[in-house]
């Protein structure tokens, strides 16, 4: 080779050490840093440089493995969305359940093969729409349902043996669960067919949702039975879709998202086991909802470790025997709590930020927010930009033709240990303290949560954290867009209709059911076929919730500043 | 020398929205900055907010609202404040609501509207001066 005169042999540093005293020094000299707060959005801090140095003591064979293989960081499928893109499933429901049937059929019609429910605050309260908490919010967030013939004209015309059905409701889960089998009996559609997902995850409710109706220990009850009983009756069915969503948007960090949805998942886990359930015959109906943030690499770095924690969980703590147990499954909303109603088209590049972390974290299923969600319900406009952009992500960005991408970057891997070591941490505290149920008594994920979104408040007063727009960027004058609105009319079309059916229904059959429902309670009889006879007798959603408090009580929240 | 009295909040949720992220940030805030707080913790109805209200003696009532039924509930405290004679306990607000609500809401009584975005600092810098305590006359 030709030897060029003069020429410096350039500088190769042997480490990361030798590169800081050396070529970085340098640079530091002659310019510094950026005074910025390099830290995630949940304040995880980020070094300046991963090397391979960070990753000393991790086997890529044990830790990382490959696609489709234990414990699965790097996918649940070998091919993943080579194989098959992700479910592209947008939430939706308004009004009456004849609006959101019509809305239904046309979605069918356009070759969506799943539906997602969403239901009004009072039905997802267990409360009717006559109820005088209802007031002013029947119809407004969901659809409205108070008894077995909303449920009948919300799937009229649908057959429940060609669709797949999720339902995002938890405190009164069983008892909407119960009005959808009802109605497949009146179809003549056997429960082993039905295939759909309840979200019934009660313990983030207590955590931060906030919809609930008894304390936590009967509310597990109502769970196992609906899990003893979907094992044996409804096999295809998903029960309970464990959420991290909600505990985001109250504020938490992403580790504690992960911490205590899986501390929720654990508690399931061991809810199945202790009513004598074996454990591969409930697990792999089991999935997650994950929140999908501003952060990119922490977002991705979370939705990796999740994978690795619950496979070893569920084959090393509870020895659970098949693979189909030890795979999370999971679905990916970006984060709502992030959009501003300040330059609302700016949410548009938030959202996609957010949806391709959930990509290249590994999602099952993906909602991405409308851009004008913090103004009001989203417009029909918004809803098509929305799915555009998963649209966009699958068959434009090139993400999707190979398999975990980032996989083996210094960063992301030690970035997912990180995360990982961290959840374990809280995962121990939670542990020690009796498990999430005690937790959850003494304010525990409440309060972390709490801290976790105050301190962030003041973060963005104080400027150390940006939201373009809001604290930063902010425009004068601003035009708002036009937004969706519900009408009050909605709601005493319900309430005429709820009066009707309360009118016409055999009222002695009517409080059998009920007077069986309640002695049930009181026993150990699995509760679901209780439910199933009251609802057949048109009992309302508020009924049989109301049936079961004189033996489970209510929940009153000791609040928590 | 006596000195201007605490202010006394109550920071409150109505109706069945279980969105207490806002609420408990602010309810924070107001305490940092040196109010008294009180706060109703969740699904409360206009009557509970209001008898609370009545029964700790509030200056004011902060009301949170993120689930769409801000124009009936709001109206709604305010009648029962002026049914029983407690109209000078001032009411304000926050949640997510539209533009063309906060007008007929400030009609209907209520003195100030937050919508998302709007930082502790100036909501408390609007208390400040805007919420007077009525144990001074």
């Amino acid at each position: 080779m030709k030897k060029h005169d003069g020429q410096m042999k350039p500088r190769q540093s042997r480490n990361k050490d030798e590169w800081e005293r050396t070529t970085l020094a340098e640079q530091l000299d002659r310019a510094g840093e950026r005074p910025a707060d390099f830290s995630t959005v949940s304040s995880l801090p980020i070094e300046r440089l991963a090397t391979s140095e960070d990753l000393d003591g991790w086997d890529p064979g044990t830790d990382l493995g490959l696609p489709g293989e234990y414990p699965y960081t790097r996918g649940i499928h070998p091919t993943m969305y080579r194989g098959r893109l992700w479910t592209m499933r947008q939430f939706a429901g308004f009004g009456s359940a004849a609006d959101t049937n019509e809305r239904f059929k046309y979605l069918l019609d356009h070759g969506q093969t799943g539906l997602s429910t969403a239901f009004d605050l009072p039905t997802l309260m267990g409360r009717d729409s006559d109820d005088e908490m209802a007031e002013g919010e029947v119809g407004k967030e969901g659809v409205a349902i108070d008894t077995l013939a909303d449920m009948e004209r919300l799937f009229d015309g649908i057959p429940l043996d060609q669709v797949s059905t999720s339902m995002t409701i938890n405190a009164p889960a069983a008892v909407i669960f119960c009005m959808y089998l009802a109605v497949a009996e009146k179809q003549g559609v056997s429960f082993e067919k039905l295939n759909g997902t309840l979200q019934n995850d009660i313990l983030k409710e207590y955590i931060a949702q906030k919809e609930w109706i008894y304390p936590p220990r009967p509310s597990m009850r109502i769970i196992t039975d609906l899990m003893a009983f979907c094992t044996r009756h409804v096999p295809k069915w998903n029960t309970i879709s464990i959420s991290g969503y909600h505990i985001r948007e109250a504020g938490s960090t992403a580790v504690q998202e992960l911490a205590f949805t899986l501390a929720d998942g654990i508690a399931y886990v061991q809810a199945g086991i202790d009513a004598g359930l074996d454990v591969d015959a409930f697990a792999p109906r089991l999935s997650f909802f994950f929140n999908s943030h501003n952060d990119f690499f922490e977002e991705i770095a979370k939705l990796r470790a999740a994978r690795r924690i619950w496979a070893r969980v569920m084959r090393e703590r509870f020895g659970a025997k098949q693979e189909r147990s030890w795979k999370l499954r999971f679905h990916t909303q970006t984060a709502g709590c992030s959009l501003t109603a300040q330059q609302p088209h700016n949410n548009i590049v938030r959202v996609t930020v957010q949806a391709l972390a959930g990509v290249l974290g590994g999602t099952q299923s993906l909602h991405t927010d409308s851009y004008d969600e913090a103004l009001a319900l989203p417009s029909d406009d918004a809803v098509t930009v929305a799915l555009r952009t998963q649209q966009i992500l699958a068959e434009e960005s090139g993400v999707t033709n190979t398999v975990d991408p980032l996989a083996g970057s210094y960063f992301v891997e030690s970035l997912t240990n990180r995360v990982e070591r961290e959840a374990l941490d809280y995962i121990e505290r939670i542990d020690a303290m009796g498990g999430i149920v005690a937790a959850i008594e003494r304010g525990y994920p409440q309060k972390e949560i709490a801290d976790a979104s105050y301190k962030y408040q003041h973060q963005l007063e104080d400027g150390s954290k940006t939201i373009v727009g809001v604290n930063k960027y902010v425009a004068e004058n601003e035009t708002r867009p036009r937004i969706l609105r519900i009408d009050d009319s909605v709601g005493h079309k319900q309430i005429e209709r709820l009066a009707r059916v309360k009118a016409e229904r055999d009222a002695d059959r009517l409080d059998a059911t009920l007077a069986a429902l309640r002695n049930g309670a009181e026993g150990d009889e699995n509760l679901i076929p209780l439910m199933l006879d009251a609802v057949r007798a048109h009992a309302t959603v508020g009924e049989v919730c109301q049936a079961l408090v004189p033996v489970f009580g209510t929940y009153q929240e000791s609040s928590v500043l | 020398m006596s000195e201007q009295p605490k202010l006394r909040l109550l920071v409150g949720k109505v109706g069945l929205d279980g969105h207490d992220r806002g609420a408990k940030i602010v309810a924070r805030a107001f305490r940092d900055a040196g109010f008294e707080v009180i706060y109703t913790g969740l699904h409360q109805t206009a009557e509970m907010v209001v008898n609370t209200a009545l029964q700790e003696d509030v200056d004011a009532i902060s009301l949170s609202i993120l689930s769409g039924a801000h124009n009936h509930l709001f109206p709604k405290v305010i009648g029962l404040l002026k049914e029983k004679g407690a109209q000078d306990i001032q009411v304000f607000g926050g949640g997510i609501l539209p533009d063309e609500d906060i007008a007929s809401l400030k009609e209907a009584g209520v003195m100030e509207v937050f919508t998302p975005g709007a930082s502790m600092k100036e909501i408390i810098e609007w208390v400040r001066a805007n919420i007077k305590s009525r144990r001074l006359d």
